[in-house]
C-alpha cells in the first residue's frame, strides 16, 4: 500500500453487539455448508467506510436490481456457487471471481463469455451455453458485491478476549498497581466500556489526549510550568495556567526543559508486554464491573 | 546496447555521456544529459540515476550556510480554480478537482524552468522568481488520490501519471498536451502515482494498486507513447520464475508486488533497480501458502532495452503487513572488506538496511535499523533476509507489532554522501496493536481482515554506515509521530531535510548538528538543490506552496 493514511480508529463505527452474533451464528451455517447452501445478499458487508469524508475513488458499479436477482439465479441453477463460493470469493475448488481481473474488466457479460461458454480446459471449469442476456444478468450479479480494497470484515470474531483473568491480576498487581488501583482509578474499569478493545487499546496507550506537562527553567534561574503546547529543536510553546501561551527560543541544551509525560511508563512498558500478558490483563480488567 | 562514455555515473567528476539512440530530442533535455551526476540542473526523480540525492554543488556550504535566505515563494494552485492553461481528462471536472496541492514529489529544474505535479495538475514555473508560467489540469474519472512524485522528461517532452491511470505526455514549452495513454485498468482499481523515469528511448512507468492485483513496470515510447515492453513482477503463467514460492498460479497472478515508487539506473549494467511493494492479500498468506511469494518486496533489476530480469534480492519473503519494499534504491561504490564494491542500497519499510551487490544481485549485508522491530525472528536466514514470527501478523486478541502499518522507513527519499559514506533516512519507531477482523478462512481481499490501533511512535533522522550497518547518528524529532519526509545531501558538507516541526534544517551529515533552520509550517517533499545566474538556490516544496532560499553575498 501507498503510504499510511492516518489512522483515527473510531470506535462508534464497530460494535461487536447482536447484529455480529448474528453474523457469526450464519457464518457457522455458512462454514458447514461449505459456502454452498446460502446465497447471501451482495453488500451485505458491514464495517468503517474506507477513505473517511474523500470522495470515493472508485465508483460502485451500477447495477440493476432485477438484473442481479437473475443473475443470481442463475448463479443458483448453474451450482457456480459450487466451485467459486456462494458470496463468489472462491469455494470448493473455484477461484475468487471478487478478485478476478476478467470479471473486474467485464461491463456486461462480454469477457466473461469466453470462459463460461468455453470452459478451461484441464479444470473443473465447464463449458455452459447462456445466451447474450443471461452473460449480462450474471454479470450484473458479479458486479453487485462490493470491490473494497479496505474489505471489511464480514465474519468478524466474536470477541477479542481470548485471555485469562487470573494470570492478568497476578501481572496486573506486579506491573501496573505501582501507580494504578483497582479500587480507585480503575474502579469499574470493565463497565465502562462496550467495546473490548477500546478498553484494551485504553488500558496499552491512553487514546484519551493527557497533558504532558512542561518546565522551563530559564537563564535567569526562573522556573515556568505548564502544558506542552508544541516542541521542535528549535522552539518549544506551553500552554500557562491561565490559558494564555508562552514560547521559548531553544539553543541546543538551553534553556533547561524538563517534560513529564505521564504516559512514558506506557511507552517503556510496550517493549516488554508479551500478548498473553496483554490478553491477560484485559481479561481481569473485564472482570471489574463495579 | 552500448554506451560511449567510459567514466562511471558514480564517480566523482562530472562528465558528459551520452546514449548511442535510436531517436534523439532535437531540444529540450536531451537524455545523456540525465547520465550527470546531480549539479546545476535537477532532470530526473532522484536529480540524477543513482538515487543517492547527493549534488556536486558546494557554494552553500558549511562556512555560509547560515546566511541562507529567501529567494522567493510561490503558491500553485490545482483544478479549474488555477487557471488551466490546458485541460484533459475523462471526468466531469468536479470529482477531486480544486483540492488543494500538495507537492509530495520531484520538482524538475530543467534550463531555468521548475516543473512539478500534483496528483491531476502539472504546472511550470520560473526557477529565477517563481512565475507559473503554465498549467495543466487532468479531469479525473477518481482513482485513489493519495500522491504524485512528479514528472519524468525527453526533449520538450513531460510524462504525468495519474490517479485514474493514464500516462500524459505534455510540451514543456506550453503546457499542451501531446497525447495520453492508458496504463491499467480503472476497473481493476490501479492507481498511478509514481514519477516515470526517462532512460535512452524509454519512458518507464510502475503502477499502485490496494486490491489483489498484479504489479508490472512498463516501458513506453517517449515520442509515440507506444507500450515497449511490461515486466510483471509476480508470476502470471505457467512456467514463469517464482511460481513454485505460490500456492497456485491464482494466488500469484492476484499476488500484488507493485513497483510505486521510482527506481534507479546502472549505465554500467544497462539496468534499472527498483522495489516492488507487498503480496497480497496483504495481511493474509492463507491464499498464497508458505512461501516466499517472489518477487514481492523485493529489489528488483531489469534490462531496459528488454524488460527481462537480471537479478532479484527479496527483503520481506511472504510479507503480511503492507511493508512495501518499494523504496528508491540508492547506487554506490564503496569498500568494503578492502574491495570496492557497487552496490544498491535500501532501508526497507520492514526495518531492516540492505546492501546488494548491484551487479548481480548478491547479498552483501543485512542490518536492523529499527531497534523497536518485533515482527522476525533474530537469527536473519542463510540469505540474509528476516524471517517473519507468524504470531506477529495479528491475532484476534491482538499483537503488539512494531513498527505500525507506515513502517520504520517508507517513500521518503534517503539519501548518501560519498563524503562521509554515510546513508541517511527517516525513520519512525511505532507501535501498534493489529487484530485479525476476519475468521473467514478464505481469508480477506487486499488491505482487508485486519485492524490496527497506534500505541504511539518515534520519528527519527538515522545516519547508517552501508560498511558494518550500524547506526552512527540519530536525532530524535522531540515531536515524535510520523515519518519526517526525505533528504539531500551536497558537497558543501550539507545535509537538508524536514523535520517533524515544520522546519527545513540543514546539519552537518557528519553527525546531524544543526547549522541552519526555517519554519514553512511543513514540509511536503525532499528538498533539492540547483545553480542558476552563478546562484545556488534549495528548494522544498510545503504543501502548495514552493520556497527557494539562496545566499546574497
Amino acid at each position: 500500500m501507498e503510504e499510511k493514511e492516518e489512522l483515527v480508529l473510531d470506535f462508534t463505527q464497530q460494535k461487536y453487539g447482536l447484529v455480529t452474533s448474528i453474523k457469526f451464528l450464519y457464518f457457522s451455517i455458512l462454514l458447514a455448508a461449505s459456502y454452498l447452501l446460502a446465497i447471501p445478499d451482495a453488500q451485505s458487508a458491514e464495517g468503517p467506510p474506507a477513505g473517511g469524508a474523500r470522495p470515493p475513488a472508485y465508483p460502485e458499479r451500477i447495477v440493476d436490481p432485477d438484473a442481479v436477482e437473475r443473475g443470481r439465479e442463475l448463479y443458483t441453477t448453474y451450482a457456480c456457487s459450487f466451485c467459486h463460493g456462494a458470496d463468489t470469493r472462491g469455494g470448493n475448488g473455484g477461484p475468487s471471481l471478487l478478485r478476478s481481473q476478467l470479471v473486474q474488466r467485464d461491463q456486461n457479460g462480454e469477457t466473461i463469455a469466453t470462459i463460461v461458454r468455453n470452459g478451461v480446459p484441464e479444470t473443473q471449469m465447464s463449458a455452459f451455453n447462456l445466451s447474450d442476456q443471461e452473460l449480462a444478468d450474471l454479470a450484473q450479479f458479479l458486479h453487485s458485491f462490493e470491490l473494497n480494497s479496505r474489505d471489511p470484515a464480514r465474519f468478524p470474531p466474536e470477541t477479542i478476549v481470548v485471555g485469562n483473568a487470573e494470570a492478568g491480576r497476578d501481572f496486573f498487581n506486579q506491573t501496573c498497581a505501582g501507580c494504578h488501583s483497582v479500587n480507585d482509578d480503575l474502579q469499574g474499569v470493565g463497565g465502562r466500556y462496550i467495546d473490548e478493545m477500546e478498553l484494551q487499546s485504553n488500558w496499552l496507550m491512553p487514546q484519551e489526549a493527557s497533558a504532558v506537562m512542561v518546565t522551563v527553567i530559564t537563564q535567569e534561574g526562573d522556573e515556568v510550568t505548564g502544558e506542552l503546547a508544541r516542541i521542535d529543536e528549535f522552539v518549544m510553546s506551553m500552554t500557562l495556567a491561565d490559558g494564555s501561551r508562552r514560547s521559548f527560543r531553544r539553543r541546543g541544551e538551553l534553556p533547561k526543559i524538563i517534560i513529564n509525560d505521564s504516559l512514558q511508563p506506557h511507552r517503556d512498558l510496550l517493549e516488554t508486554y508479551t500478548d498473553t500478558d496483554i490478553h491477560n490483563v484485559t481479561a481481569y480488567l473485564i472482570t471489574l464491573q463495579e | 546496447m552500448s554506451k560511449s562514455f567510459s567514466t562511471s555515473l558514480l564517480s566523482a567528476a562530472v562528465f558528459a555521456g551520452s546514449f548511442v539512440v535510436a531517436q534523439e530530442p532535437d531540444s529540450g533535455l536531451h537524455p545523456s544529459q540525465i547520465l550527470n551526476p546531480i549539479a546545476e540542473s535537477w532532470p530526473t526523480y532522484s536529480g540524477d540515476y543513482s538515487g543517492r540525492r547527493y549534488s556536486e554543488l558546494n557554494q552553500i556550504n558549511q562556512s555560509n550556510v547560515q546566511n541562507l535566505t529567501l529567494a522567493w515563494a510561490a503558491r500553485v494552485t490545482a483544478g479549474s480554480n488555477g487557471n488551466p492553461d490546458f485541460v484533459g481528462g475523462y471526468g466531469d471536472g468536479q470529482l477531486f478537482a480544486n483540492q488543494t496541492a500538495n507537492i509530495r514529489g520531484v520538482v524538475l529544474m530543467v534550463d531555468g524552468i521548475l516543473y512539478m505535479s500534483a496528483p491531476d495538475n502539472a504546472w511550470a514555473m520560473d526557477a529565477r522568481d517563481g512565475t507559473v508560467l503554465w498549467h495543466y489540469w487532468w479531469k479525473t474519472i477518481g482513482g485513489t488520490h493519495i500522491g504524485n512524485r512528479g514528472m519524468g522528461m525527453w526533449g520538450d517532452y513531460l510524462y504525468l501519471e495519474t490517479p485514474d491511470n493514464f500516462l500524459i505526455s505534455l510540451d514543456s514549452r506550453t503546457g499542451e498536451e501531446r497525447w495520453h495513454t492508458e496504463i491499467a485498468s480503472f476497473d481493476e482499481q490501479y492507481f498511478s502515482t509514481p514519477a516515470p523515469v526517462v532512460v535512452d528511448n524509454h519512458v518507464l512507468v510502475g503502477t499502485g494498486n490496494d486490491l489483489d492485483a498484479p504489479g508490472f513496470l512498463q516501458s513506453f515510447d517517449p515520442v509515440t507513447g507506444e507500450l515497449q515492453w511490461r515486466f510483471y513482477t509476480v508470476p502470471m503463467k505457467e512456467g514463469d520464475p517464482g511460481l513454485e514460492t505460490w500456492g497456485s498460479l491464482d494466488a500469484a497472478q492476484h499476488g500484488g508486488g507493485n513497483p510505486w515508487v521510482p527506481g534507479s539506473y546502472d549505465p554500467e549494467t544497462n539496468l534499472y533497480i527498483f522495489g516492488t511493494g507487498e503480496p497480497k492479500p496483504a495481511y493474509f498468506s492463507e491464499p498464497r501458502g508458505d512461501g516466499d511469494a517472489l518477487f514481492t518486496c523485493s529489489m528488483i533489476a531489469v534490462n531496459v532495452d528488454t524488460g527481462e530480469m537480471a537479478w532479484y534480492y527479496q527483503t520481506s519473503p511472504n510479507d503480511t503487513h503492507d511493508w512495501d519494499s518499494a523504496q528508491t534504491p540508492i547506487l554506490a561504490d564503496i569498500e568494503i572488506d578492502g574491495e570496492m564494491r557497487k552496490v544498491a542500497m535500501t532501508a526497507a519499510r520492514n526495518g531492516y538496511f540492505f546492501v546488494i551487490d548491484r551487479t548481480n544481485g548478491e547479498h552483501i549485508l543485512t542490518s536492523k535499523f529499527s531497534r523497536t522491530a518485533n515482527w522476525a525472528y533474530d537469527e536473519l536466514n542463510d540469505r540474509g533476509q528476516p524471517v517473519r514470527i507468524p504470531e506477529k501478523d495479528h491475532l484476534i486478541g491482538g499483537s503488539l507489532v512494531s513498527n505500525a502499518n507506515q513502517g520504520a522507513a517508507n517513500w521518503p527519499p534517503p539519501s548518501f554522501s560519498p563524503d562521509t559514506g554515510l546513508f541517511y533516512v527517516p525513520v519512525a519507531e511505532s507501535w501498534a496493536m493489529y487484530y485479525t477482523t476476519e475468521t473467514d478462512p478464505r481469508g480477506a481481499m487486499g488491505l482487508g481482515g485486519k485492524r490496527e490501533v497506534n500505541a504511539g511512535s518515534d520519528s527519527h533522522l538515522n545516519a547508517i554506515d552501508p560498511v558494518t550497518g550500524e547506526t552512527v547518528w540519530s536525532v530524535e524529532y522531540p515531536n515524535g509521530g510520523q515519518l519526517a519526509n526525505g533528504i539531500l545531501t551536497t558537497a558543501g558538507g550539507l545535509l537538508f531535510a524536514g523535520d517533524r516541526g515544520g522546519n527545513i534544517v540543514a546539519r552537518d551529515p557528519a553527525n546531524g548538528e544543526v547549522m541552519w533552520h526555517s519554519r514553512l509550517g511543513t514540509v511536503s517533499n525532499a528538498p533539492q538543490t540547483y545553480m542558476l545566474d552563478g546562484q545556488q538556490y534549495l528548494l522544498v516544496a510545503a504543501g502548495d506552496m514552493i520556497y527557494a532560499f539562496t545566499l546574497y553575498q
